[in-house]
């Protein structure tokens, strides 16, 4: 994948906006008290307003707008003391009220930006038009009778958060990073869990074409694409079908386009003429949203410290290169991981064990750092060990293992298997001597010049002592023992 | 059974049910009696005789032991665009047909904690989309008034016909209205009767069917002044369930009556004396100024100069919010359903039975203004003329108190006399519109009989919050016009 199509006629530029469907946190709906719980039977969590019966009004939930100033203050975002709630209008079974209360023309957070980390280690700012918070609707489901479409009004008001971009991502990649980074900044914000599997969030992308250096070409929508792995999908295959209508001649005309990941293709939904007029008008039933400044400076007190700003001090302060600083920061459970582990401790070394060790057995195991079976405490007491000399890093390998297998803290291990390192140098000496003893011509080598026997000595003595011989002993022991080569 | 028991006013049966000269079991039974000899009058939709009853004996109760509310044994009739729990509530639409709502709305609600007791929902304009009770599903609404020597039905006025006509014929001591356009004041106008629209968000809108959710405004349908102020008190209230809702305390605005409006300003807007307004209605509005002026009020001319526009833009912006308002009415969950294989085929067959001619029509007048290319030209210019209406009251509080205006350019017409010609139905609101637009609270108090016999009504206009001044002024016209004619009960048991 790379945002350049080379085409018959020559190359073509991706251009890419994307509009980011994040579901807030909160315990109730955006304007009525019922639950938002995933995962509860349908219909369950479904209050009168929900269900828009008769004489029902709508009443903002202040939740969802302080989590909505935290995200557009975490974006580096204007933030509109006045904003004005919408409605926008269409019938649809899933839609009881027959419009979506939304923000149109007056968000509650206007212009903002988001860094993007690029596998490179650059990193390149992206413009964000606008948030707004929305009603979602609710879900129909054709597939519980051959033809009946029955529908779920458990997600119908639940609070989103729509996260426009600006159209300045020019490749899949760059799609990909974007939503990883945005998953992230929600998450640390806890304004958003960013599950897309539970469709926490989900993004309609905005995909065109043009020649490098030119005019932004006719954008296509593909609308609802709720994985990053499918985003990426999406542009591609749609960028390309773009690229050959052009080159056949063709023109690409605005509509709004679905992806269908098991053709992999994209397939047009509805053109700009049959698109909807949504006859957006202010929500009569709810006044402008007003607040004050000292409120949004409250909020903007309580933030924590976000993945730009994380990164930035794990490299300054704890001397990590930015490529692992970018990696641990990513997700803020990784992070906080990562900084008790390298609490008191060498910061590289941490970082190492986790990204290498940790990592590997977590992705082998399919599990998320959240349910990792090793308390950052351990691994820390781990690394101690090491530094102590009480155990080898070769042998830690082995306890890590243990560790992640059992859940045990490292010392337990440690003695219960008596891997604690051989400091004394007397019993070391010994073995020393008789594996010199049983490799004399390998001895004389050495002496002759080949330096590089050193290791193998080392590792005969270790291999005898069954890897618990302290290896700088070993070392210091043999060189004594061997004079110096070549001399 | 003494008829005697449903001529009080509500003022005087509160004080006899508190005496315990009545109970509130036989001003109960009086009224349902009444009621069902009123089938000609088609003012209810429902009755609740059962329910009447037990609350009646739980008012008996109460009061037996000195305790009760504001409405304590009161009976009353509610507008059926109020939702009330387990008791069907149809706005007067055949697309709510047995709907019964699991809730209670706020300002009902508010008057069953002060002891009313409910005999029945009024019949009504579908959605109060009306200015004659024509438009409901279930039948037009006869005035009990008929005029001089002239037996021909006319209209009660609407959109709350139902309620005016239950109050004008003595079949309760009050009646809830809506008003989004002059819904209270020009159906009280023509059945002889008092009708207060409060400020925009005095009371609460939550379970109350939506028209037009900028405008509507629930208020108290009357015989007096006095019994205006003591429902109001009832209903009115600050409600969290309702955005728009205002949290301003609640007065006893019965205390204000007998204020003297001695040194009070009172304008009359120019613009309001509008080309062919009936000399009979300039007459009585001369009137309404000299007693006024007796009782030592100042009379101020006033201008209002974007009075001409209200009416134009509260056809666009009424309907503008009805089309998106009603769109929840589509079959899928409650109410009425033409069953369609196709989803579309269902919404198209549902909404086009479900829906009268002038519900349709305000819809698709109300999809017209909103939609892409014409929102600015109506919607949004519609919301500035709104603006300046605002700014046109709001400078005449400089000058004056309150405003004096006639309710309506005529009095009642026939049945089926202007249903032909919507534009001419319309007109009946040009002068209670303004008042809605400014979302201010406004009074029609009965004032004389025209030439033909028929009632005609004074509208007393005030500062937003500020209905004690209204209730006040207009108790002044109504002890000056010593207003006492009551309509001949043709009605009574006939079919």
């Amino acid at each position: 994948m790379s945002g350049v199509i080379q085409g018959a006629t020559g190359p073509w530029e991706m251009v890419i906006g994307l509009e980011v469907h994040a579901q807030v946190s909160s315990a109730s709906k955006l304007f009525s008290g019922a639950a938002t719980a995933f995962g509860a039977a349908p219909n369950i969590q479904v209050s009168l307003v929900d269900a828009a019966m008769p004489g029902m009004l709508p009443v903002i939930n202040k939740v969802c707008v302080e989590q909505a100033v935290r995200t557009g203050l975490g974006l580096k975002a204007k933030i509109n003391l006045r904003s004005v709630f919408d409605r926008k209008n269409y019938f649809y079974p899933d839609l009881p009220q027959g419009y979506q209360i939304s923000q149109y023309l007056q968000p509650v957070v206007g212009a903002g930006t988001l860094v993007l980390d690029m596998e490179d280690g650059t990193s390149r700012e992206i413009g964000i038009t606008r948030l707004h918070l929305e009603q979602d609707a609710g879900k129909s489901v054709h597939d519980m009778h051959p033809d009946r479409t029955y529908v779920d009004l458990n997600r119908s008001g639940v609070a989103l958060m729509e996260i426009v971009s600006e159209p300045d991502l020019r490749s899949p990649e760059e799609a990909g990073a974007y939503l990883r980074k945005m998953r992230s900044i929600l998450r640390y914000l806890g304004t958003c869990d960013g599950n897309m599997e539970e469709g926490s969030m989900r993004a309609d992308v905005n995909v065109s074409v043009r020649r490098p250096g030119a005019d932004y070409g006719t954008r296509c929508e593909i609308k609802n694409v709720n994985s990053v792995r499918f985003v990426q999908q999406a542009i591609e295959v749609e960028a390309r079908r773009q690229v050959d209508v052009l080159e056949d001649g063709g023109e690409i005309l605005q509509e709004t386009r679905l992806f269908d990941s098991r053709k992999n293709e994209t397939r047009s939904m509805r053109s700009k003429e049959e698109a909807h007029d949504y006859r957006y008008f202010p929500d009569p039933d709810l006044l402008p949203l007003e607040f004050e400044q000292a409120w949004v400076d409250e909020i903007a007190a309580s933030l924590p410290e976000l993945p730009d700003d994380r990164k930035a001090r794990f490299i300054d302060e704890l001397g990590l290169s930015p490529y692992d600083a970018g990696v641990l920061v990513a997700e803020k459970e990784v992070a906080d991981y990562f900084e008790t582990v390298a609490g008191g401790r060498d910061a590289k070394v941490a970082a190492n064990w986790i990204t290498g060790d940790l990592f590997g057995a977590l992705n082998k195991a399919g599990l998320e750092i959240a349910s990792a079976p090793v308390a950052a405490k351990d691994l820390g007491a781990l690394i101690d060990l090491i530094a102590d000399d009480t155990i080898s890093g070769r042998i830690a390998k082995g306890v890590f293992d243990a560790m992640f297998k059992t859940g045990r803290p490292p010392g337990e291990i440690v003695e219960e298997k008596g891997l604690r390192q051989v400091t004394d140098s007397g019993a070391i000496e010994a073995i020393v001597d008789t594996v010199l003893e049983a490799n004399q011509h390998k001895v004389e080598e050495y002496r002759g010049g080949k330096e590089k026997l050193l290791g193998f000595f080392v590792g005969q003595v270790m291999k005898q002592s069954q890897g618990k011989a302290n290896p700088k002993i070993v070392n210091d022991l043999l060189k004594q023992k061997l004079g110096n080569p070549g001399a | 059974m003494s008829l005697g028991l449903t001529e009080f006013t509500l003022a005087e049966a509160r004080d006899k049910l508190r005496a315990r000269e009545v109970s509130a079991q036989e001003l109960g039974e009086a009224h349902l009696s009444a009621i069902g000899s009123a089938k000609a009058l088609n003012a209810f939709v429902v009755e609740t005789a059962e329910r009447a009853r037990a609350d009646a004996a739980r008012s008996d109760a109460r009061l037996a032991k000195g305790e009760g509310g504001i409405l304590e044994g009161i009976p009353v009739a509610m507008k059926d665009l109020f939702c009330t729990e387990g008791v069907v509530s149809t706005a007067g639409s055949h697309i709510l047909d047995g709907f019964r709502p699991t809730y209670e709305s706020t300002v009902s609600a508010n008057m069953w904690r002060e002891g009313a007791v409910m005999l029945g929902k009024t019949n009504m304009d579908e959605f109060a989309m009306g200015s004659s009770n024509e438009t409901s599903h279930y039948g037009p609404v006869r005035n009990p008034w008929r005029a001089d020597g002239d037996n021909r039905d006319l209209v009660p006025g609407g959109s709350s016909g139902g309620s005016a006509a239950a109050v004008a014929a003595a079949l309760c001591l009050g009646a809830t209205g809506t008003d989004t356009g002059g819904s209270i004041r020009q159906p009280a106008a023509f059945t002889g009767t008092v009708g207060l629209k409060p400020t925009y968000g005095r009371c609460s809108r939550w379970g109350i069917v939506a028209f037009a959710s900028s405008l509507d405004q629930a208020g108290p349908m009357t015989r007096s002044v006095r019994d205006s102020a003591i429902m109001l008190r009832a209903m009115a209230g600050y409600d969290q369930k309702d955005s728009t809702s205002v949290d301003v305390a609640v007065p006893d605005y019965e205390a204000a009556l007998d204020r003297s409006v001695k040194g009070l300003r009172i304008g009359i807007p120019t613009e309001y004396r509008i080309d062919g307004t009936p000399a009979e209605i300039a007459a009585l509005w001369d009137q309404g100024i000299a007693w006024l002026k007796d009782a030592g009020a100042e009379i101020v001319e006033v201008s209002l100069p974007h009075t001409k526009y209200a009416l134009p833009a509260y056809y666009i912006v009424a309907p503008a919010e009805a089309s998106s308002n009603l769109a929840r009415y589509d079959g899928v969950r409650y109410g009425f359903r033409e069953d369609r294989d196709d989803l579309t085929e269902m919404y198209e067959a549902t909404r086009a039975a479900g829906f009268g001619a002038e519900v349709k029509r305000r819809i698709l007048i109300g999809t017209y203004v909103l939609s892409a290319g014409y929102y600015d030209a109506y919607y949004l210019q519609a919301q500035k003329v709104r603006t300046l209406i605002a700014e046109d009251f709001k400078n005449a509080w400089d000058r004056v108190d309150a405003l004096l205006t006639p309710t309506t350019p005529e009095a009642a017409f026939g049945i089926g006399e202007k249903n032909d010609d919507p534009v001419a139905m319309y007109l009946n609101d040009i002068l209670t519109v303004p008042a809605n637009m400014a979302g201010l609270p406004a009074m029609s108090v009965p004032a004389g009989l025209s030439a033909r016999g028929l009632p005609l009504g004074l509208q007393v206009v005030g500062r937003a919050f500020d209905e004690e001044t209204v209730l006040q002024v207009g108790r002044t016209l109504e002890r000056a016009a010593g207003f006492d004619h009551r309509p001949t009960p043709w009605w009574r048991d006939q079919p």
